[in-house]
């Protein structure tokens, strides 16, 4: 059995209890806020109403101070407590059931939970969710393409967010933020300016949401003195004390100590995923260099040293663990079969003023990741040419543990990608990736998600005339069955139709739902503490902060280019076959036609293996997505962009086609992130290396590839600096990401075989590590088929 | 002669940092443990495995030479009617005919080899041509392309047996960075059963390569039956010693099977199957012996 994880015996306690309590529905938050709408709606503007909600249920939530506990707070009553939001997606008692019964990420209820749920939710919320306002207002062709899983809708169950603290969240108290909110109030034009009245009910909202965190603080504050009176233990009773010091100071007022530092994050984080349920949770940003002014200051104090410093880290890690992502439903729950919400932390990269950013924090939070071992928080690195080798390699030592974390990210690429998208150099180098791989001006961006593009059901949609096997319906334009092309060129010209038709209508739906956030359900502490909306006087939903962008999010590349490539290679070029023995041989799964299948599936250049036959077409068709949908315009002042990431959305649009031209068969999984389609690379991880970097990642805002090694590809000295180098390798061609699985396939056949002997594998799923497992067969047996990239 | 086997990148245990190793097919020792027994011969053929046939007569079809027959439900070829062309390859439903060796020109292929030069730059690695014996090709073409990779910049290793006339090394010293130089065994009578030759030419050019100032990591695949035991190591050491020669490393390379299977698709005989590699601590014993006579870096592995 594996040693219990955790730098000494505290730690070791409370990692024991998040990792071993089960995951439960909270419905106190609903209940407060379902009381509170009963009575005031209609009283106060929307802003002010959602601030209000915040502070009722910071002012009433049961609060919780575990024993040992250093940083306090829960967004629930205990941990592994989930709150629902049923102003954003009302559960059924049905889904109550389901929730609680169902095998993977599963949530517990009971049958109080259910009768509270039935008698007093649903009754109010029904009409009144994001949910059903969104749903009524798409077009049938967004419905459809919809169930049929061609896309993915971001917004229907949770809200957008997807940002990341900037160096304001660890540097100012909330008394802070009021002061600049009255400031901004009192400069209010009510005489030329038309907005001056929606403005101050938003700047009301953000200072009640203040408020609603001070709350807090001071009822935490109470608590830990109280308790400290009755504490027995002299230890416990001075640990006490100093929390109860802490308080004092955050979250009113800017932290004094490293801390304090920690503490004020983690009420902010309480906040923000609270105030509504944001995707991706809330993430400290570049948590080592925010820390390091404190950790210096309280080193040369003597109140420091790195053992504290450590446990402090490693009393975080904890509290991020404690909170699982909401519940999910339905497709959302598909597209993100997870607990993991996302919360990611990139430690390294660069300064401001674009020095190396490494400090002892840093080593230190590697340190914590390597001991703790827990899916949450998404605990990367970011390396830049300034980065030192002995950050890189030992970054590499933690990863290649197996885990998948630390995953690696490009800094110089991030800040690239963050300059072409518009934003000022040092804004740029503060920024990074969160949630997955997605890039942001962290501190000053609102860059929202709105949801998966299935690339490769739009080819299958070509080559049908717009008709989709999987649903029966006739979905995408009419413009000739595969065999009315009879060249590739003709091919090519209806897939670009159809793909343009398909985005059109998603962002169409984007628009419609973008809006109605941006009306109905502002997040005025999220507004808070993200840069410009306060000046702005508007909400982070509503265009306030600084940078408004969107992305959509394209998966299946590898699988798209080596449908397009075994069409071109063996139908137009070479004349294997015909059109029409392909998709009939599609049309059987390839059953009984094997030479077919051979050679579209083994005999065809495929993207993965650095042959521009087919990283060509990979190049073309990523520059269509790319200039299809980047730089038009949202509802926010912003623009679009793309990412190439998904999730675990690949196992579900891989679901929803049926056989397809490059040999992968009906339900399949298709390519994950920009990963070549699986066992298509078979040059090894150059190879896979070099094809992905002729995607022009700099024109995109994160790109994610993943790579398996068996353990002895990395093992020893050796090992380490083919580790160091591939990465340095890919960054020094702009590659975005790239992340390590290292275990072998029998290790995962036998988990895969006994779940229960193998409780704490974690492997590395896509932009997230989690418990092999939690995942679904197919998710699992995809992991295990993923080419092993062992040579020799 | 210069037909290629395999490129094989990410190539980790063929020399320093990460590398690309090139296969050339064809070798003048037949080593009884040959792992890649399709680098034996120098020509092109078509290999397939009789096991896995179906009888299907696909490859009849595709041929347009008509070089296959079926005969008794598995299909035989008539190697002088066949051209190589590979269209029995692309139709096979089965997927195991496969023809073995493809000839480049010295541009494909060094434009191949330089696909991973980003990689060799920072691992400080480079390009490693093996084989079979890549010192038995062509010598125009093997210079044409060391000096084509010099003027690029990119580090030559030459994995080598050392059974070829000492001019061949001496045209190629100064385009190559190291030698793997195999040491295989030192008694030329065990030699000569094993391995189907006499070690003279080889220990003789081995001096002269090291004389000449050649960096030099040798390479001694160790075999129980053959040349594993304190004897071999020890009389491998003393002719080192005796010749002044200081390779900058040694690889104690255990002996594997993972080519015996590769025998029957190719019609030959594995004649290995009495062979075993020595214990675990048996090595370790060999490399001790090693370091103790003064060669700090011997390793077991490549």
């Amino acid at each position: 059995m594996a040693k219990k994880r955790g730098m000494n015996e505290r730690i070791q306690k409370l990692r024991e209890l998040s990792v071993t309590t089960p995951v439960h529905i909270d419905l106190e938050r609903a209940k407060i806020e379902t009381d509170f709408y009963k009575e005031n709606d209609g009283k106060y503007s929307i802003p002010v109403m959602r601030s209000m909600v915040l502070k009722e249920y910071f002012s009433k939530k049961t609060l919780y101070l575990g024993d040992g506990e250093l940083i306090v707070g829960e967004k629930g009553r205990d941990p592994q407590a989930s709150p629902t939001f049923p102003e954003l997606c009302c559960h059924s008692v049905e889904d109550m059931t389901v929730m609680s019964e169902r095998k993977l990420v599963s949530f517990h209820t009971t049958e109080v939970d259910r009768k509270l749920q039935a008698e007093e939710i649903i009754p109010y919320w029904t009409g009144r969710s994001m949910r059903e306002k969104i749903l009524a207002r798409m077009t049938p062709e967004w419905h459809e393409c919809y169930s049929a899983g061609m896309f993915t809708e971001f917004m229907e169950q949770r809200g957008p967010g997807h940002t990341c603290g900037g160096e304001q969240v660890f540097t100012t108290g909330y008394m802070d933020y009021k002061e600049k909110i009255k400031k901004t109030m009192d400069e209010l034009d009510y005489i030329n300016d038309p907005d001056a009245v929606n403005k101050c009910e938003e700047l009301k909202a953000m200072d009640i949401s203040c408020d609603a965190v001070i709350i807090l603080g001071e009822r935490y504050h109470k608590l830990a003195l109280e308790m400290a009176e009755k504490e027995q233990d002299e230890t416990r009773k001075a640990e006490l004390l100093q929390i109860a010091a802490n308080l004092e100071v955050v979250p009113a007022h800017k932290p004094q100590t490293y801390w304090q530092a920690i503490q004020l994050y983690w009420f902010t984080h309480l906040a923000v995923t609270t105030e509504l349920n944001p995707w991706d949770a809330f993430s400290p940003g570049r948590l080592d260099q925010h820390l390091n002014p404190y950790y210096e200051r309280d080193v040369e104090a003597g109140i420091l040293d790195d053992e504290k410093a450590l446990e402090l880290l490693e009393c975080l890690w904890v509290k991020f663990y404690n909170q699982p992502a909401p519940v999910k439903v339905g497709i959302t729950l598909k597209e993100s079969a997870t607990y993991t919400d996302f919360a990611n932390i990139n430690t390294g990269g660069v300064t401001p003023d674009g020095r190396n950013g490494v400090n002892n924090v840093s080593y230190l939070i590697l340190d914590c990741m390597d001991e703790m071992k827990l899916v949450q928080p998404n605990s990367n690195v970011t390396i830049s040419k300034k980065t030192p080798a002995k950050f890189l390699k030992r970054a590499c030592e933690v990863s290649r543990e197996g885990w998948g974390q630390p995953a690696f990210y490009n800094t110089e690429a991030q800040i690239m990608e963050l300059i072409n998208a518009g934003k000022k150099l040092e804004d740029a180098r503060r920024g990074g990736s969160s949630g997955c791989v997605e890039t942001g001006a962290w501190g000053s961006e609102a860059y929202i998600l709105t949801g998966y593009l299935n690339i490769p059901k739009v080819f299958q949609l070509t080559l049908f005339n717009g008709f989709d096997q999987y649903s029966g319906k006739q979905i995408g334009l009419k413009l000739g069955y595969a065999k009315d092309f009879k060249t590739y060129d003709e091919l090519w010209d209806a897939f670009k139709k159809q793909l343009a038709y398909i985005i059109d209508i998603k962002i169409r739906g984007n628009n419609v739902i973008e809006q109605l956030y941006a009306q109905e359900m502002p997040a005025p502490c999220l507004s808070v503490v993200t840069n410009d909306c306060i000046s702005n006087a508007k909400d982070y939903n509503a265009g306030g902060a600084r940078y408004n962008t969107n992305y959509i999010q394209g998966v299946g590349i590898g699988t798209i280019t080596d449908c397009l490539a075994a069409i071109k290679y063996n139908v137009y070029d070479n004349q294997n076959f015909t059109m029409e023995e392909l998709i009939e041989a599609m049309e059987h799964d390839f059953e009984g036609y094997d030479a077919i299948y051979r050679m579209v599936h083994d005999k065809t250049p495929k993207y993965g293996n650095d042959d521009d036959y087919a990283d060509d077409i990979m190049q073309e068709v990523f520059e269509l997505y790319r200039s299809s949908i980047t730089g038009r315009p949202n509802m926010k002042g912003g623009k679009y962009g793309v990412d190439m990431l998904p999730t675990t959305c690949h196992v579900y649009f891989g679901d929803v086609i049926l056989a397809t031209p490059n040999g992968r068969k009906a339900h399949k999984p298709v390519s994950e992130g920009i990963s070549p389609e699986k066992s298509a690379d078979t040059n090894g991880p150059t190879a896979v290396i070099k094809s992905c970097a002729k995607m022009d990642h700099l024109a995109t805002a994160g790109t994610l590839l993943n790579q398996k090694f068996t353990p002895d590809v990395v093992a020893g000295e050796e090992g380490l600096d083919h580790m160091a180098s591939l990465i340095r390798s890919y960054f020094s061609m702009d590659g975005h990401h790239i992340q390590f699985n290292v275990i072998d396939k029998q290790t995962l056949i036998d988990a895969q075989n006994n779940p229960e002997e193998y409780k704490d594998l974690i492997v590395r799923v896509a932009g997230y590590s989690d418990f092999f497992r939690n995942l679904s067969k197919p998710l699992q047996d995809e992991i295990i088929e993923r080419t092993e990239q062992s040579f020799n | 002669m210069k037909n290629i086997t395999n490129i094989q990148k990410f190539s980790i245990h063929d020399g320093d940092g990460i590398r690309t190793s090139v296969f050339f097919k064809g070798c003048p020792l037949r080593c009884e443990w040959c792992h890649n027994p399709e680098t034996q011969r120098y020509e092109r053929e078509i290999q397939y495995d009789p096991d896995k046939c179906t009888g299907c007569g696909a490859c009849v079809k595709a041929c347009p030479n008509q070089a296959i027959l079926l005969k008794d439900g598995k299909p035989v070829t008539d190697r002088s009617a066949c051209t190589l062309c590979g269209r029995c390859e692309i139709f096979c439903p089965a997927g195991i005919r496969e023809t073995v060796g493809r000839e480049y020109t010295v541009k494909a292929l060094v434009k191949e080899l330089m696909k991973d030069q980003i990689f060799y730059e920072d691992s400080g690695g480079g390009v490693t041509l093996s084989g079979g014996e890549a010192m038995m090709m062509d010598m125009e073409y093997l210079l044409a392309v060391a000096k084509e990779l010099k003027r690029q910049d990119v580090s030559l290793t030459i994995d080598t047996c050392g059974y070829v006339p000492y001019e061949k090394f001496q045209a190629i010293l100064p385009y190559v960075d190291t030698f793997l130089y195999d040491v295989k065994v030192m008694d030329p009578e065990l030699h000569k059963r094993y391995i189907g030759a006499d070690n003279k030419l080889i220990l003789e050019n081995l001096v002269r390569l090291a004389g000449d100032g050649a960096r030099i990591y040798i390479r001694i695949p160790v075999i129980r039956e053959v040349n594993g035991n304190e004897k071999n190591m020890k009389e491998t050491i003393a002719f080192l010693k005796e010749h002044d020669i200081h390779p900058p490393q040694i690889n104690l390379l255990p002996y594997h099977d993972t080519g015996s299977g590769k025998y029957p698709k190719l019609d030959m005989e594995y004649k290995g199957t009495d062979l075993h590699a020595p214990e675990k601590a048996e090595m370790e014993e060999f490399v001790r012996l090693f370091q103790e006579a003064g060669f700090a870096n011997t390793k077991i592995g490549g």
